[in-house]
């Protein structure tokens, strides 16, 4: 069977042309696509934060404290994501099912925190979506982010359920390792947007 | 010498499938087939360029005399902005990702696309965002604030419901697009036949990547700005608002960021089938046929970095403008090489002209006319007194109608051959081509004139006694006659695909992949793997000893994806999304993301 017949057979499994496989290739282009799609929400942030009429403005609201503390837990995930692909490399599934899992359970927790942040500017500090300039670019920003957490929650659970009832063995570990890089890219956003956005606020 | 017939003799292959294959309408609604998909994309294509032309054709009467009442100003809006929308979004893609269906795996002698279902999905959720999008005038009137939809006109206080069905139907197609993108980036660049190097990957294919990357790359920004918009609409958000000190030129930047790599969007295909269509007819190779591809990256490239010309007279500063003007006019460099390299291939060749080769070498002028006056936008102080005239209408309709438009309907007459297994009638064909090419510039080359005696865009009447009346009949005359000669393409092409005569493999004795297999291809497109050995694999083969394509002794066994349904269901729930939004409807939004997860899980899970 011809190079690229075996490309189709396992339709984003194979290694093509390029020797890389199609489906690792089509995560890299994907991100590359979400890296203008990012840019484009942190740009319209950083174009409006300080424009705003009315409002609290971000050092108002932020608590760098609490936000940490989910940051830490964003990056700790990404830690326990590598170690899960790694161990599926290393055709230990158990383990691979275990750190994938504990995964989704961090951004499942980071998720929460966000939760808890969004409550807590709309009822105490009075920050709606509608109330400014700096609202709307912040809850948008942030908000298409955690969805892009809660995606990769929800994708991950799926893994590690199929690591579990033995789906993926090591000749897929690339379905593990390409949701990998799905995760750490969306780790690399919020390292982008807790620096940015919400460090620099205190820095000046 | 070697023929493409001793083909036939190639041992026969088998397959094998996870499911039976499915028949009749079923088929069509569940196919994965690159093929049939590339068919869906083309009858889409070609009924929405009907129904642009007839909203140019209803325009263009109200705009033929002088304070005339056709139509209201509200009802002329929204058939310009819904031209505008079709052609760009709804004829002209979709028949870019026809071709690109068809033949891109042909070209580089791939079984299919790398992810036959996510290319169904694609073309599912374009096909539901175009209805959505055209639903809008049966429902409270089409959006009217122009293609580019600037803020505040957007805006819930100045339009109507014509605006939500406009952002949810493009970001509908915007979905598509990206996927599709990424899809393809991925086909040309790892599903190449062996021996086929980067080099050797025919021009069309070349240029067809080079638009994937700027379609992955260039719609999240309208994504964005389209959802900006949406949430201003639906959920209260101010980012356009200029009461809450909304700043209507961040619309502009993340429309135009993605605004104008799309206009490569629409032209590097042409270019490209123009490529392949002047060395089959001049019998010779392209002319600098590196220079060519290198030339196409680097006007992908460029295309990133040129948006803000489109915005200079709204005040950018002279740094800015100073940048984008230069900018700019550099992308005139690599397109002056392409057309250069067209002349030389031109150049000492033994031409003839089918109808193909007449849209093909009509492209060229045409096509540099729009380019040249592109060249005078880069420079402010012409753009300040062009925009907004004319001249600037002039201007893009010779680039995308003397261009992207020509160069399609050459692909049409070039390459229909290898899908229906018919010939189209060159007589027809050829008098699509001469009064198609009068009606064309009939109409657009006098709004030059129109544009430097101060006519306005988008205005629906005009005084008697402004001086514009002779260009303006002229001009509907013109698109009378553009509207009769696309007619006599359409009836071409449902009377040859009836009853044409058989074209066989290879009618214009090709040099590239797709002519060696059978018109139409089978479903698994080769009964062999090609190995490549050269730029033009088919050309040699057929005349140069030592480069014939190898057969192999015994056959393959041929793995064929299967039918499915999941993209047809997940496209369906990204539809349900957006009316739940236009509607305001919470449960069905939520309901339907549901279906989304459900219907991913239930795809990966399939066996293909």
């Amino acid at each position: 069977m011809s190079v690229h017949a075996q490309a189709i057979e396992e339709e984003g499994h194979g290694t093509g042309s390029l020797g890389v496989p199609n489906l690792k290739l089509a995560m890299w282009a994907f991100l590359g696509s979400e890296c203008m799609f990012f840019g484009s929400l942190i740009g319209t942030y950083f174009f409006y934060h300080d424009h705003s009429l009315a409002g609290p403005l971000p050092k108002d609201v932020f608590s760098i404290g609490i936000t940490s503390i989910s940051t830490f837990l964003l990056l700790m995930s990404s830690l326990t994501m590598a170690l899960g692909v790694d161990a599926m490399r290393r055709a230990n599934a158990k383990r691979s099912r275990n750190f994938v899992w504990g995964t989704a359970l961090l951004g499942l927790t980071f998720v929460g925190f966000q939760v808890f942040e969004f409550h807590h500017f709309v009822t105490t500090k009075g920050l709606t979506l509608a109330t400014s300039l700096f609202g709307s670019s912040f809850y948008v920003m942030t908000g298409f982010h955690g969805a892009h957490v809660t995606v990769g929650v929800i994708w991950l659970s799926i893994v590690g359920w199929m690591i579990h009832r033995g789906h993926f063995g090591q000749e897929k570990a690339i379905n593990v390792e390409v949701s990998g890089l799905y995760w750490h890219f969306v780790d690399i956003v919020w390292i982008v947007i807790f620096t940015f956005v919400y460090l620099l606020e205190f820095a000046k | 010498m070697a023929s493409i017939a001793d083909f036939a003799n190639a041992p026969a292959p088998t397959y094998h499938m996870v499911r039976p294959p499915k028949t009749g309408l079923m088929d069509w609604l569940t196919t994965v087939d690159h093929k049939k998909i590339g068919i869906l994309y083309g009858l889409s294509g070609l009924f929405y360029l009907l129904v642009g032309g007839l909203e140019a054709l209803l325009f263009r009467i109200q705009l033929a005399v002088p304070d005339n009442d056709f139509l209201s100003g509200e009802q002329f809006n929204g058939l310009v902005t819904m031209h505008a929308t079709t052609m760009v979004f709804l004829a002209v893609m979709p028949i870019i990702a026809a071709i690109s269906n068809y033949f891109v795996p042909l070209m580089i002698g791939a079984r299919d696309v790398a992810f036959p279902r996510m290319n169904a999905f694609s073309f599912w959720t374009f096909l539901f965002g175009s209805l959505l999008l055209n639903s809008s005038f049966l429902f409270g009137g089409a959006p009217n604030a122009g293609w580019f939809g600037y803020a505040p006109l957007t805006g819930s206080q100045y339009s109507g419901s014509g605006i939500d069905f406009w952002w949810t139907g493009l970001a509908m197609l915007a979905i598509s697009s990206m996927v599709a993108g990424v899809n393809f980036i991925v086909t040309i660049l790892n599903m190449r036949a062996p021996g086929m190097t980067l080099m050797r990957v025919p021009v069309l294919a070349w240029m067809i990547l080079v638009i994937q990357f700027l379609l992955a790359f260039s719609f999240p920004p309208i994504t964005v700005g389209l959802i900006l918009l949406g949430f201003d609409r639906t959920f209260g958000t101010v980012f356009y608002q200029v009461s809450m000190g909304g700043d209507p030129q961040l619309w502009q930047h993340l429309f135009w960021l993605f605004g104008h790599p799309e206009v490569y969007v629409l032209i590097l295909p042409s270019m490209g089938i123009v490529s392949e269509i002047l060395p089959v007819f001049t019998r010779r190779p392209l002319f600098g046929h590196h220079a060519v591809i290198f030339s196409g990256i680097a006007i992908g490239f460029m295309g990133f970095g040129v948006w803000g010309h489109h915005m200079f007279t709204v005040g950018m500063g002279p740094i800015a403008d100073a940048a984008f003007a230069s900018t700019t006019a550099i992308v005139g460099i690599p397109t002056g090489v392409k057309i250069f390299n067209w002349l030389g291939t031109l150049w000492g060749g033994k031409i003839t002209f089918p109808t193909a080769m007449l849209f093909a070498v009509s492209f060229i002028p045409m096509f540099t006319i729009g380019g040249l006056s592109g060249v005078m936008h880069s420079s402010p102080p012409i753009d300040l007194q062009q925009h907004n005239s004319y001249f600037v209408v002039a201007h893009f309709h010779y680039v995308l109608v003397g261009g992207a438009l020509q160069g399609l309907f050459a692909g049409v007459y070039f390459y229909l051959p290898k899908i229906t297994g018919k010939l189209l009638d060159e007589t027809l064909g050829k008098i699509h081509f001469w009064v198609f090419l009068a009606g064309m510039n009939l109409t657009f080359f006098p709004q030059h004139f129109l544009g430097n005696h101060g006519m306005p865009r988008r205005i629906y009447t005009y005084p008697a006694d402004a001086g514009w009346n002779l260009y303006n009949m002229l001009g509907t005359i013109g698109v009378v006659l553009m509207s009769l000669a696309t007619l006599v393409m359409v009836y071409n092409v449902i009377v040859s695909w009836k009853k044409g005569k058989a074209a066989g493999n290879d009618p214009w004795d090709a040099s590239t992949l797709e002519w060696m297999t059978t018109s139409p291809p089978p479903p698994h497109n080769f009964d062999f793997t090609p190995v490549v050995l050269s730029e033009r694999p088919l050309w040699d083969h057929k005349r140069t000893p030592g480069f014939e394509i190898q057969m192999p002794e015994a056959s393959e066994s041929i793995h064929m994806p299967s039918y499915s349904w999941r993209p047809l269901m997940v496209a369906s729930c990204i539809l349900m999304i957006m009316v739940g939004l236009l509607t305001h409807l919470w449960p069905l939004c939520i309901v339907a993301a549901l279906g989304i997860v459900a219907g991913v899980y239930l795809w990966v899970t399939e066996p293909a």
